[in-house]
């Protein structure tokens, strides 16, 4: 199974220092060879702040465009992680290694599990001959 | 001719956790286990009306459930392979655990181990172990439990429903917990348990004959801890406790009002299960580990040996409560704590204690219940009337109302002291 961690943490108006984003990279780093290492790693990435986030939304044919995020938390969407995992223990383990913890804030890990699309929705929207 | 019915409703309550855990185990799925259960309910009915009781009716419906299942996975399976085109390929499907239909059909004692730590997992919220623990490892039906907590049976139901699925997508595994994780994981059943207990034991309403049984149930579900894992402390200290607390149970209502441990009648605490709790007590404590069940357990075996109040060892309960708050450092360990202070003979450095804590505890009915005791028994009645009425309008339970209203009656009366 699939498992995306989520990490949310808290923004802080003011960037980190060299030296913070050195250790956060470092951390990160080290939970994501020692995932890679044991072959479950599928992908990892950081996303931009909110204050960058533009959100869209169609209704009644028009496209409504607002600029910052979907909704404003004290804890935002900062990353994800994606493991390949057999139960969800081993899931909250490797949640429990992930880094979230910004300028004294302490962030949290968010567990979802991705069970996958449907195969053959696709067939069936398309009505595939051979369906 | 026995009755039939009967027969199979006490092979129920009695084995029905242990079948369901070994045909979960076999199944990997809570579904499937229970309508197989269901199903070698109906047919045992049907065979032993005709044939009569077996020698071994447990061990007959466990093979009769193996059956079922076994027949629901090939049936699953060949809709599955004829269905296939149109078949979302979802993981959910496919069972975490390996299913081997020829292994034979059998009971293991860790089976209800597993139930009981995938019930209480931490990753369910706690009213969903709560009801998933009653529905699989008790015997209650879904309409006791429902009647018992004070709900209706279809929130209950939706609880279960909601919490088997979480099992099945999110894959909380049919396990018990690793080595490093077992304490906390332990912790969380036990939790469990005693809440069960608490909510048959505190007189909130509701029919009385169904909060005792959820006591029972506690009790019973302790015990399987006890025999499953016998060299836990805190397992053997979570079922005297609730054996001692239990035992009380006749002396603490009469007439409709609550009767506080000083002034129950010791004569109707219930001796055996009094023996009990203090064996176990004894037994726990002589493993060296101690936990914050046992503390408590150790507690209540001191009140259950004093033959009258005056004779309880307030000085030893003061320190078990300090011992007790090191591990759980909680006001409401802290409160007792000041209690006990005060009933040892300093009724001032009790009060003081307990004041302390007033930030922290002032919505808390028992808070002023303890402080307005203090300062009835302090002669300070005006200011012990204040909290007695501040107490009162904090508790919506009728007969803990009663009780402070009494009191409160007492005190207004002069002359009280």
């Amino acid at each position: 199974m699939r498992y995306m961690m989520l990490i949310y943490s808290q923004e802080r108006a003011d960037d980190l220092t060299p030296e913070e984003t050195a250790d956060l990279i470092r951390r990160h780093s080290a939970t994501m060879s020692d995932a890679a290492a044991k072959g479950i790693l599928l992908g990892a990435e950081p996303l931009s702040r909110t204050a960058t986030a533009t959100t869209v939304r169609v209704q009644d044919d028009k496209t409504l465009i607002t600029d910052g995020p979907f909704a404003e938390t004290k804890e935002a969407l900062a990353g994800y992680y994606i493991f390949e995992l057999s139960n969800l223990d081993e899931a909250i383990e490797w949640a429990a290694k992930i880094p979230t913890h910004c300028k004294g804030g302490a962030g949290c890990i968010e567990i979802r599990m991705m069970p996958g699309l449907p195969r053959r929705a696709e067939c069936e929207v398309a009505g595939a001959p051979n369906a | 001719m026995p009755d039939v019915r009967a027969v199979v409703e006490a092979v129920f309550r009695r084995e029905s956790g242990q079948i369901l855990a070994s045909l979960i185990r076999i199944s990997g799925s809570f579904d499937r286990a229970e309508e197989a259960l269901q199903e070698a309910l109906a047919s045992s009915l049907a065979s032993w009306s005709e044939r009569g009781i077996p020698e071994k009716p447990a061990a007959w419906i466990m093979t009769a459930a193996h059956r079922k299942l076994i027949d629901g996975i090939r049936r699953d399976r060949t809709r599955r392979e004829k269905q296939d085109s149109l078949l979302y390929e979802t993981e959910t499907v496919a069972h975490p655990f390996e299913t081997d239909l020829d292994q034979p059909a059998m009971c293991f004692p860790d089976d209800r181990l597993r139930l009981i730590f995938t019930c209480c997992h931490p990753a369910l919220n706690r009213e969903a172990q709560v009801a998933l623990t009653l529905r699989t490892l008790g015997g209650l039906s879904t309409e006791e439990v429902a009647r018992a907590f004070l709900l209706p049976e279809t929130t209950l139901a939706q609880r279960i429903v909601r919490a088997k699925r979480k099992i099945q997508e999110a894959r909380i595994p049919y396990e018990t917990p690793r080595v490093d994780r077992l304490e906390e994981r332990l912790a969380s059943v036990l939790a469990v348990i005693y809440l069960i207990f608490n909510e048959g034991y505190s007189a909130t309403g509701g029919p009385d004959l169904l909060r005792r049984e959820l006591c029972a149930e506690a009790i019973r579900l302790g015990r399987m801890m006890c025999e499953l894992q016998p060299d836990e402390p805190e397992n053997i200290g979570l079922l005297a406790l609730m054996l001692l607390q239990d035992s009380r149970r006749e002396a603490r209502i009469a007439a409709g009002e609550l009767v506080t441990l000083e002034e129950q009648d010791r004569a109707l605490w219930d001796r055996c299960a009094i023996a009990e709790g203090l064996a176990l007590v004894e037994r726990a404590l002589e493993r060296g580990r101690v936990g914050p069940y046992l503390l408590q357990a150790a507690i209540a075996a001191l009140h259950a040996q004093a033959a009258t109040p005056s004779e309880t060892d307030w000085l030893q309960i003061a320190t078990l409560y300090e011992e007790l708050w090191r591990r759980t450092p909680s006001p409401v360990v802290a409160l007792n704590h000041a209690a006990a202070i005060a009933m040892s003979g300093d009724l001032q450095q009790g009060l003081d204690g307990i004041e302390r804590l007033g930030e922290a505890l002032k919505g808390y009915y028992l808070f002023h219940a303890a402080r307005a005791d203090l300062l009835r028994r302090l002669c300070r009645t005006a200011e012990a009337a204040e909290a007695y009425r501040r107490a009162a309008a904090l508790t919506a339970n009728p007969i803990e109302r009663g009780f402070l209203e009494r009191r409160l009656r007492e005190v207004t009366s002069p002359p009280y002291c």
